[in-house]
């Protein structure tokens, strides 16, 4: 199983609540999913020329004041981070490129969740009702964001093993289904200088959507190449610095619906994370087709 | 005014904002043993599955919503009316009565149903019909992708068009399609239109209350040449 929610505002008040609305959704999808709970946020952009890096620590007393300090010394920059549970996010002076590799060459213990100028991801093994009060999702606020409540099937449950995915810079993949080929694609993607940290067969589809997107494709064409070289059942909800985009199977065992009012546009596994939604009742409501890429961004609303 | 007022005092109003799911279908499955009301109305659904299921009473059930997951499946005798969309598995194993979506559904509409009548004002999407084993379905709207597979009884009506592999392993089960058929499954393929069918699909149009003319459809059904419609393998099963 596994549940899919996304949203995107198209009213003040819809970005001013984002994180209550979005906790909301998710916490209907407990049932697909209870083993664990994730968000990407897009909301409160880092300054031009700079960026946002939210990193997980996997000890419950990790000490984020030495953190800043080693990226205030690589990137003179010295602002507080914002700590959530085991999450903190840093605002770097310096591209995402640079800021992530510090990280990874200074800071292997440490784990990038995302990084980019508008992105930020939370993830966190339990109930999604307990990350949504850990992570306080209520005081976000943004422009758009996915979540994921996950019934782990093809590896471990662990928080490196639950959704969101960050598939590049501002970009990010939730899925609900199973991919069969993952293993075989992972070694191909190796050795095209795409790096994995999990046996998770959704990673694989992330690392696949970052290495068409790197090579010159699209979104929409990236999503496309899905529907040749993935095998297995997807349904997926890609986050990018200005919207989200569906892409289900062309076989669709794994459902979605859509939804859409002035105000938002929504998506999810289930009528039910949309039924909470102000206006929903009113909605217009329809079920996208299999192997069809369906795409909103800021620009085009 | 004084009979409406009676009307609306008969119905028996469920709100699922403050009454459990399991609380409605007990109250609506107590209806088998004994006498109760006969006019439901139940409100604030909000996507909740398994609403109104396995009930064996003559009794209507409206739903003023959307609801989920197999709403209306297993019922005997009973009348059950979505005002609004239904998600997977409409009527699922449906064994009598009818169930009257006004909105869309999602997949496994009406699959593996037995008997009884399910309309669809809007669209059906994938496996519409699948494993039907007698209950008709009428949709005003189209239906999609692999709709019909394995059907064995039981007719399918589709106003509009039907998606890819249409009555893929299909038995005898008739499907009637108005629009146009992307493509045919393994083994079923299109076949004459003739009086004894006009009137079926007259019939069943009548029921939904579907004003269309069943000289519009065409039909299709199974050419039994797979497997184990060949006299020789009889032995196998």
């Amino acid at each position: 199983m596994c549940g899919i929610v996304g949203l995107f505002a198209k009213a003040p008040g819809i970005e001013e609540r984002l994180g209550e609305h979005l906790g909301a959704m998710l916490v209907q999808m407990s049932s697909r999913g209870p083993d664990s709970a994730g968000v990407a946020i897009y909301g409160d952009p880092a300054p031009s020329g700079s960026s946002k890096l939210t990193l997980y620590s996997a000890d419950p007393h990790e000490r984020w004041g030495a953190v800043r300090d080693g990226l205030c010394d690589a990137f003179a920059v010295c602002a507080e981070p914002a700590v959530r549970a085991s999450h903190a996010v840093f605002v770097v002076d310096a591209g995402a490129s640079d800021a992530d590799r510090w990280v990874r060459d200074n800071r292997p213990d440490l784990r990038v969740m995302s990084a980019g100028r508008v992105i930020e991801i939370y993830k966190e093994t339990g109930l999604p009702e307990e990350f949504a009060r850990a992570f306080a999702l209520e005081d976000f606020r943004g422009t758009h964001a996915l979540g994921h409540t996950r019934m782990a099937t093809e590896s471990r449950v662990t928080t490196e093993g639950s959704h969101p995915f960050s598939t590049g810079f501002d970009l990010c993949l939730v899925h609900n289904g199973s991919l069969s080929n993952h293993n075989r694609l992972r070694e191909g993607l190796r050795r095209e200088g795409i790096e994995f940290q999990t046996e998770n067969d959704t990673e694989v589809a992330a690392g696949y959507l970052a290495w068409r997107l790197r090579e010159g494709a699209s979104l929409e064409q990236a999503l496309e190449g899905c529907l040749d070289d993935l095998d297995g059942f997807y349904t997926f909800a890609v986050g990018t610095a200005d919207g989200f985009a569906v892409l289900r199977d062309p076989i669709a065992c794994k459902p979605a619906v859509l939804a859409e009012t002035d105000d938002w546009v929504a998506m999810s596994s289930e009528w039910r994370a949309i039924a909470v939604l102000p206006g929903a009742a009113d909605a217009t409501a329809w079920e996208p087709e299999p192997g069809v890429v369906y795409a909103w961004e800021k620009a085009l609303v | 005014m004084a009979v409406a007022e009676r009307e609306h005092a008969a119905v028996e109003v469920v709100d699922l904002a403050t009454t459990s799911l399991r609380e409605l279908n007990r109250r609506l499955h107590e209806l088998a043993e004994a006498p109760g009301p006969r006019h439901w109305r139940v409100v604030n659904p909000s996507g909740a599955h398994a609403v109104a299921c396995g009930l064996d009473a003559d009794v209507e059930v409206e739903i003023d919503g959307h609801v989920g997951y197999y709403c209306a499946g297993m019922n005997k005798r009973a009348t059950v009316r979505v005002h609004g969309n239904a998600s997977t598995g409409i009527a699922e194993n449906l064994m009598s009565g009818r169930v009257e979506v006004d909105g869309n559904v999602s997949q496994s509409a009406g699959a593996t149903g037995r008997g009884g009548l399910l309309v669809v004002r809007g669209n059906a999407s994938s496996r519409c019909g699948i494993s039907m084993k007698g209950i008709d379905i009428v949709v005003g709207g189209s239906v999609g992708h692999m709709s019909a597979f394995m059907a064995q009884t039981g007719c399918l009506v589709v106003c509009g068009d039907a998606g890819e592999a249409l009555g893929d392993s299909i038995y005898e089960a008739r499907l009637y399609v108005r629009g146009s058929v992307a493509s045919l499954g393994a083994d079923c393929v299109e076949k004459e239109l003739t009086d004894e069918h006009t009137a079926t699909v007259r019939g069943l149009l009548d029921a939904a209350g579907i004003d269309a003319d069943p000289a519009d459809f065409r039909r299709y059904g199974s050419a039994r040449r797979l497997y184990n419609f060949h006299i020789d393998n009889a032995g196998a099963y």
